[in-house]
């Protein structure tokens, strides 16, 4: 194995966990600050992918699609925030889990229902294609990089809008408590629609940015929705810091797992055998994380200590 | 919150189950995929398969949908069993599921016919009597994509599949024909749908080539991103990440590529063509390999139904064995093991106006059987 390599994994695992990130901010403010269960987070995601390929096979346009994918995502939330998800703030979390599972099944149809059931074709632009070379005899993907890239800005925007707005510090008093601050005048609905609307968009874009380069199907969320779930248990739940921290944690301990654990067996084992008990203890490794995490801190990284 | 989940899902069940009381028909029970990922491929099989039976009035067909979830997989089948009183079993695309049902299914003296999932456990010592398979063994096409790697002239190559029994099968599979070195061997997750960490092991290993076994939406994942990565090293493969439900999706990226199958569309003879305009007639899409085994496996009921009753077990057996009806793919009968012998072709992807489709280039292995004949004993 080559140092070239390993950094070259290294970037994998980053790219990951940037992406991760875009699942779970969304998650963890609408978890932290609305105090709702939202399993559909992953429908949001899958709608933004489609709504990007059916607007990349409409217009040929890899930018328009990407703006599609946020933008519809962010429509649909926000419909279904006003419809369904506000009758959901005073009832219990199993009502919550519930609604929100009804909706996955509901979006899984609807979607095979408009697209049908065979996966769909979205496509990187000339711009970010094939490989650039980042140090001496280091390539690495030009998309792989540009999902690297939307992710910091992502997380530049987002530690702007809560550490630095008026919004933000409404998001954070509407997190620490719900009451005082519609006491105060803010218009509790209002701020939870835009929050709900904004987490969908995050959603969203990164199905379209995922979409491209694996595939657009039904039921793409489902995966991504339980690592996201698993993000902001590490993280901490509502806090986007814990968010990022755990998503490029997530990332890279998930890749280098996956490549590093089968390496190291196979000096003990033969091959083939190294092989599947590596890929298979690979995949467990952010289980293990998390519990190790939840044991040492039981409220997440950056969590709300427990009075 | 699974335990939900588990409420939600058999409140669900409740509802869908129908129930028939009509006895003199054959009934069959078909589990398979028809939601959530890899749900392309369970559609293609059931419509083939009901494109095969619509025509059969003796024929009563139900019809379930497993999630890609053994656990599921094993309650339909229960229920099936128990309660719908099916004759026959089928559908089922996934061989972990496969695995978790057909023995279970045959033991309680019903007949399987599989119109994909092709265990190496259901082909030796696991065979049964009531089993038949009417694709192929699972190692089938990798063992002529390890052949097509030979005279290529590959020496080099880098493997990789999901880590589950078929994935297994694969490797195995590819192994027993290549003769050349390997560069690298990796087990995926299955299900996985970013292979970044895999595709930079690919690059710095030196191979001069690629096989991968990656059924459904991963290989769409896996051929964008291996293409997109720059890397020019030739790939080989099975038919199922070069299909037509999943080309569209692949695009150009797919051009060119040799893969292995027991059918394509363009296979001259009078079954095959039949099939593949009934199917886009009826459907209006061109049929997969996944759609030509769904209508092969409906064909051969419905020839063993017109020499036998499924109340007499022998006789029906024997009637399924002797395997009378036209296939899509031409020459089929049974080995002893109850699974295909037929040729495995090798197929190029090519454009024909705009869309992506297949055509033969060479036969990769003739009459070819499996390697498993041997540890049956039935």
């Amino acid at each position: 194995m080559t140092a070239e390599l390993l950094i070259e994994q290294f970037l994998n695992g980053l790219q990951f966990g940037f992406m991760l990130f875009l699942m779970s901010a969304g998650l963890t403010l609408i978890f932290g600050v609305m105090g709702l269960i939202n399993l559909a987070h992953g429908s949001l995601y899958m709608i933004g992918a489609f709504s990007a390929a059916a607007t990349f096979a409409f217009f040929n346009s890899f930018w328009l699609s990407l703006l599609a994918s946020f933008s519809c995502a962010a429509i649909v939330g926000i419909i279904v925030e006003k419809t369904i998800i506000r009758k959901l703030y005073n009832r219990d979390h199993l009502d919550q889990v519930l609604v929100t599972f009804a909706l996955i099944l509901f979006f899984s149809e609807l979607v095979r229902w408009i697209f049908g059931a065979f996966p769909l074709y979205l496509d990187v632009p000339e711009l970010l294609n094939g490989s650039i070379e980042i140090f001496s005899g280091i390539y690495y993907s030009k998309y792989r990089l540009f999902i690297i890239f939307v992710g910091l800005i992502i997380a530049i925007f987002l530690f702007f809008l809560i550490g630095k707005t008026n919004l933000g510090i409404q998001i954070r008093a509407g997190q620490h408590d719900r009451e005082m601050i519609s006491a105060l005048g803010v218009d509790i609905s209002k701020l939870y629609t835009l929050l709900f609307g904004v987490g969908a968009a995050l959603a969203g874009l990164a199905g379209a940015l995922i979409g491209t380069i694996q595939s657009v199907e039904v039921g793409m969320g489902e995966p991504i929705l339980i690592l996201a779930f698993v993000i902001i248990v590490i993280g901490g739940i509502g806090s986007i810091k814990g968010a990022f921290i755990a998503s490029l944690l997530v990332g890279v301990v998930d890749t280098l797992g996956r490549f590093l654990i089968p390496w190291v067996l196979q000096t003990v084992t033969n091959p083939s055998d190294a092989m599947s008990i590596g890929s298979a203890i690979g995949s467990m490794l952010i289980y293990i994380l998390m519990a190790i995490i939840l044991i040492l801190k039981p409220t997440g990284l950056y969590g709300k200590q427990l009075s | 919150m699974f335990k939900i989940i588990n409420l939600v899902l058999s409140i669900v069940l409740l509802f869908t189950s129908s129930a028939f009381a009509d006895g003199h028909k054959l009934k069959v029970g078909m589990i398979t995929t028809l939601s959530g990922g890899g749900s392309g491929l369970g559609i293609d099989v059931r419509d083939g398969f009901m494109l095969a039976v619509r025509s059969s009035k003796d024929i009563e067909v139900v019809i379930e949908d497993d999630q890609r979830k053994p656990d599921i997989a094993v309650q339909l089948a229960d229920k099936m069993i128990q309660s719908e009183k099916v004759d026959v079993l089928t559908g089922i695309i996934w061989s972990n599921l496969a695995m978790a049902v057909v023995p279970a299914a045959v033991n309680q003296g019903k007949f399987y016919l599989s119109p994909n999932a092709g265990p190496s456990a259901l082909a030796g010592k696991g065979c049964h009597e009531n089993y038949f398979n009417v694709a192929w063994q699972n190692d089938n096409l990798h063992e002529a994509a390890g052949g097509h790697a030979n005279s290529t002239g590959f020496k080099n190559t880098f493997i990789l599949a999901p880590n589950y029994p078929a994935g297994k099968d694969a490797l195995t599979g590819f192994k027993r024909y290549f003769k050349g070195n390997l560069a690298g061997e990796i087990y995926t997750k299955l299900g996985q749908t970013d292979y970044a960490v895999e595709i930079a092991q690919i690059r710095a290993s030196n191979a001069d080539s690629v096989f991968f076994f990656l059924p459904g939406g991963m290989g769409i994942g896996f051929m964008k991103q291996y293409a997109q990565s720059g890397i020019e090293i030739p790939v080989v493969g099975p038919a199922f990440s070069f299909d037509q439900g999943i080309l569209k999706a692949v695009g150009d990226a797919a051009l060119g590529v040799k893969n292995t199958s027991q059918w394509s569309k363009d296979l001259d003879n009078k079954a095959n063509k039949k099939f593949v305009s009934d199917f886009q007639n009826e459907y209006g899409r061109l049929p997969s390999l996944y759609a030509s085994q769904g209508y092969d496996t409906g064909r051969l009921l419905i020839s063993a139904m017109a020499k036998a009753s499924v109340n007499d077990m022998e006789a029906f057996r024997d009637a399924l064995r002797s395997a009378d009806f036209d296939s899509t793919r031409g020459q089929f009968r049974f080995s002893s093991n109850h699974h295909p012998i037929q040729n495995i072709y090798v197929r190029e992807v090519i454009k024909e106006g705009d869309t992506l489709t297949n055509k033969i280039v060479s036969v990769g292995l003739k009459d070819h059987s499996n390697a498993y004949v041997d540890q049956c004993s039935m």
